[in-house]
Formats: structure tokens, sequence, C-alpha cells
């Protein structure tokens, strides 16, 4: 099946999302470096948790002060996580799903599988979470989140990784 | 979230992107694309799906075997498990989130 990208869309938004153009930079790729059931994988998400007793919300109220601004930093979350640890703020879908099940979202018991049975090498031990509405410029993405996470990836011997957008 | 995607791609880390948009994510030029056709929020299924969501991890891990280069797009062929209707309605928030309240407020205004 084709996937219909603007199926659950507002109606009222699908031309603004049908005209964005191509980004003007080339296409990226970066091999496997070594066979999948050899690599080790870490998963992010983009809805928002953080561990209740550990870690800060979202900053969602200044994004209720200023519309047009998103919280930009991100959480790790621990591979072992329990559900009851997972707070999540985001104030763009309705978080009751992942408040029951963060796997909706952030699938480690899927890709603890996929270990299991020998498609991947390993889960990686901790994964990440970031709030996905932000400031049309993603400049705190590309300049800092961004380069920040890649090398905390490499530190942690994360071969791929995973993004899951809410 | 793609932009993120590019910036670690860039730094040598391969990625594969889950996305209930991928028309869109294929504008921004991503290496590896798995596509769902299910509500925002719920990359992976309904709570406690697992073989829903094993589904779409084995999806994921196709990908990664399979991509040779840039643009790889995959199309997950599993139908949301609730009518449409409702899907629609529930992955909303409660309230308009502030950008969409803040247009709304515009567009009365005009």
């Amino acid at each position: 099946m084709t996937v219909d990208s603007y199926k659950y869309l507002p109606r009222s938004m699908r031309a603004g999302y049908e005209s964005v153009p191509f980004v003007d930079e080339p296409p990226v790729f970066a091999p496997l470096p070594k066979p999948l059931h050899r690599c080790t994988v870490a998963l992010m998400t983009s809805a928002g948790f953080y561990l209740k007793d550990s870690q800060q919300p979202f900053d969602t109220e200044r994004e209720k002060r200023e519309p047009t601004w998103g919280d930009p930093t991100y959480r790790v979350i621990p591979a072992d996580v329990r559900q009851e640890q997972i707070g999540a703020s985001h104030l763009h879908i309705n978080s009751q799903d992942l408040l029951e099940d963060v796997d909706v979202v952030l699938p480690i018991r899927a890709f603890s599988e996929l270990a299991r049975r020998g498609r991947i090498g390993a889960l990686a031990s901790e994964h990440y979470s970031f709030m996905g509405y932000q400031d049309r410029r993603l400049a705190d993405w590309r300049n800092v989140q961004g380069p920040e996470l890649a090398a905390r990836l490499k530190e942690q011997a994360v071969d791929v990784l995973l993004l899951a957008p809410a | 979230m793609p932009v993120l995607a590019r910036v670690i791609e860039s730094a040598g880390i391969p990625t594969v992107t889950v996305t209930m948009m991928p028309d869109l994510a294929e504008k921004f030029r991503l290496s590896r694309i798995v596509g769902v056709e299910f509500p925002f929020g719920h990359s992976f299924g309904t709570p406690h799906n697992d073989e829903l969501m094993l589904t779409v991890a084995n999806a994921c891990a196709q990908a990664l075997e399979e991509a040779g280069g840039p643009g790889y797009r995959l199309d997950v062929d599993a139908k949301w498990p609730v009518p449409d209707e409702i899907a629609y309605k529930t992955w909303h928030p409660s309230e308009p989130s502030p950008i969409v309240a803040m247009m709304l407020k515009q567009r009365q205004q005009q």
C-alpha cells in the first residue's frame, strides 16, 4: 500500500504541507558500519517524554506565552524505564495512549524482540526524547542538540538511530 | 525531526525514520523512510498491540538492510485498527495548541 501522508491532518493544513519544497541541500546517507545483526540500535521519539522523578518537563509554559517557540532540549530515557516513571509534555497531540504504553512511540519491547531474534545486534542502554513542535528555523536542533546527540551516540557506541516523530 | 535525522546521519550514524507523513520526509531528503498510515502520536501502533509494533519494527529492519542509498522509502501495509472518524478525533489534544489557537484568533479578527 502507499501511505496517505495527509489522512489524519486537518484539511485546512493539507495544502500548506503539500507545498513544502524539497530542501535545498544534498541527500544524506551513512551506510551501516556492520551487518544489522551486529548493530546496536538506539531509539528517539518526539513525544515530549521525561522522567517524572528526576527530569524537568519540557517548557510548555513558555510555548503558551510564545506560540511560535518550542523547547529544543532533549531527555535521556533509560532502556529499562518503567511506564509509571514517564511523563509527557506535548501540546500538539493527545498523550493519553502514550501514557498508557510508551512503546506506542518508543518501541523498546519490539526492538528488544528483534535483538532476541538476532535481527539486530542489541538495543542501546539509553534512548532519547524531544518535544516535536519547534520554531521554523530549527537552528537549535541543527547547531546545538543535533551535534550534541551525535557525539553522545558515538560515545555510547550506537550504530543506528531510529527516529519516531510523534 | 527530519533536521535531527539529517544532522545525525551527516555525522556518520545511519538513521531510519518512521513517519505518518512519508511524503514530507522525502522532501527533507532523508536516508531511510518507513511510512505508516497511523494517527499522529502513534508511530508504532495502539497501546499494548505488540504484534503491530513488531510489524513496524520489522519494516525498520528491512529498510536498514535494503537501503543502498538515500531516498529509500518503505510503506507499511497495515491498517489502523480503529475506525477513521474515531482515530481522527482522538489524536488531537484536548485544547488547540498555542500556535493553532493563535492562528484561529487571527482568522477571526480578519
